[in-house]
């Protein structure tokens, strides 16, 4: 993985040339997740309004809820639950797509063409997911605080207003907070990208090694996007703790 | 390209004690082989024999544990042979690209590598799908839409773009009806009256081995049992030579 990973980065370079894969990627994977990260990230927003809004509003710290939403979206769990969501739904289609290409010839054929398989196939997808994670997580945030103000206004135990949950949100939740959030999400899109075509690109064997790849692919993804999210917030905690102690 | 441009085409291929083992089990033991530029080389054997895995290591998707490959006297592992020498291989099952259209594919090798204006390339792809018989409406199907055999003749196609020295095919008559398998037959045979490059043809098929070959060669359980002319190899009195030839369904 690592070996392929290298290879990615040296072919970096030459990302211009292969545009059309790119754009192909790229529509691919907003097409087939934005619908789906705009339910999830909604009722994300939701329940962690129903959840926190009450034990806030019964001691009188209702008025906190938009802050607690939108670091809480920003930070953790819209990076999480997006690279999820991404490793399962486009992660999983590119080891699958990998391997049948692996199983079928295709990427032996592609060889004899004296065409490099990471330069033609993993690099586009893996800028592609690279530059789309980070997108779907700012319609993610936007979506998910809808959510939470929607459930915090019209439900009788939260009873937070709108407006106050959205004035708390904008005193709360500062820049550093979502670029938190966004080196999160695009390093754990780079992990699902190259996870996932490693797999592809390693699968044996029939479409039973294509399901094996697949499963594979989707499981190292989230247990990398676990792990790595552990490391980062770590790492990311000294440059955030001023916001969150002057937020809550 | 010009006739004597043509005739200068194909590329001696020498294999010397070629080794390969995958685990415990040896799939190559010890394979020598000396194929002339230009002939179309038929590699005969019953499933198993290692037939396509020598194969893989003429065009470099496998590395041998032992023994050389030379083409033309230059080894095939050396820096920058797969730039002096241009081999193209035709695979089972036609290895082409489920993403891009019949046009797309033929004519990848050019785009990619940024031999030819687009319409120079659009050229070149309707004149080689012609070459195989196929039109330009063929060239705007995807690979999902096409028949064995036709997979087969685009593969043929997409070979010839690179204007090849050496065109290898593996098993071109597998999974096709005797009558497709006699159409992808002449095929070969007349992309290589047109090329010149040296042909090697992995097969089963008794048929077509006979049937195209200039010389063929038995491989059985990794190794040469036989080379000839066809008429030597139809003569051979070696007992895994005639039990292969001469198996016939026949009910007891």
């Amino acid at each position: 993985m690592l070996v392929l990973f290298g290879a990615t980065l040296r072919a970096l370079p030459k990302v211009f040339r292969y545009r059309r894969n790119l754009a192909e990627q790229l529509f691919e994977i907003g097409n087939a997740s934005l619908f789906m990260a705009c339910v999830l990230s909604l009722f994300i927003g939701g329940v962690l309004s129903l959840q926190a809004g009450p034990l806030l509003t019964q001691r009188g710290l209702g008025s906190l809820l938009g802050g607690l939403v939108g670091a809480s979206l920003a930070r953790e769990l819209g990076p999480v639950m997006m690279s999820i969501l991404i490793a399962g739904r486009i992660g999983s289609a590119m080891a699958a797509e990998l391997g049948s290409m692996r199983v079928y010839q295709e990427i032996d054929a592609l060889r004899t063409l004296n065409i490099d398989p990471v330069e033609y196939l993993v690099l586009p997808r893996v800028v592609a997911i690279s530059v789309a994670l980070p997108c779907l997580l700012v319609f993610s945030l936007l979506i998910g605080c809808a959510g939470g103000a929607f459930v915090a206004a019209f439900n009788t135990d939260v009873a937070v207003s709108a407006a106050a949950f959205f004035n708390n949100l904008k005193t709360t939740l500062e820049p550093r907070d979502i670029i938190h959030g966004l080196i999160k999400t695009f390093l754990f899109a780079v992990t699902v990208g190259v996870v996932c075509c490693n797999q592809g690109l390693d699968t044996l064997g029939g479409p039973r090694g294509i399901g094996r790849s697949v499963t594979k692919a989707v499981v190292n993804s989230i247990v990398f996007i676990l792990v790595l999210d552990y490391v980062i917030t770590r790492m990311l905690l000294p440059f955030t703790k001023a916001s969150m102690a002057g937020g809550f | 390209m010009t006739s004597a441009k043509i005739a200068e085409s194909g590329v001696a291929i020498r294999v010397r004690q070629l080794r390969k083992s995958f685990g415990s089990q040896v799939v190559l033991d010890g394979v020598d082989l000396d194929i002339q530029p230009g002939e179309i080389f038929v590699l005969m054997g019953p499933s198993g024999s290692g037939k396509s895995v020598l194969l893989r290591h003429l065009i470099g998707l496998e590395t041998a544990d032992s023994g050389e490959i030379l083409l033309n006297d230059t080894r095939i592992e050396d820096e920058g042979v797969r730039d002096r020498f241009r081999l193209a291989m035709v695979f089972q099952s036609g290895g082409l690209l489920n993403s891009l259209t019949v046009g797309e594919n033929v004519g990848l090798y050019l785009s990619e590598h940024r031999l030819k204006p687009a319409t120079e390339i659009e050229r070149i792809v309707q004149e080689k799908l012609a070459l195989v018989h196929l039109g330009p409406k063929d060239s705007l199907k995807y690979p999902s839409e096409l028949s064995g055999g036709m997979k087969k003749r685009v593969a043929i196609a997409r070979a010839l773009v690179m204007e090849p020295q050496v065109v290898l095919y593996d098993e071109p008559t597998s999974e096709l009806d005797p009558l497709v398998a006699v159409t992808v037959g002449r095929e070969i045979v007349r992309a290589n009256a047109m090329t010149r490059a040296t042909t090697l043809v992995v097969t089963h098929d008794r048929d077509l081995a006979f049937g195209i070959a200039n010389r063929i060669a038995f491989l059985s359980e990794g190794r040469i049992v036989a080379v000839g002319t066809p008429e030597a190899i139809r003569a051979s009195q070696d007992p895994l030579i005639l039990r292969f030839l001469s198996a016939d369904f026949t009910r007891d």
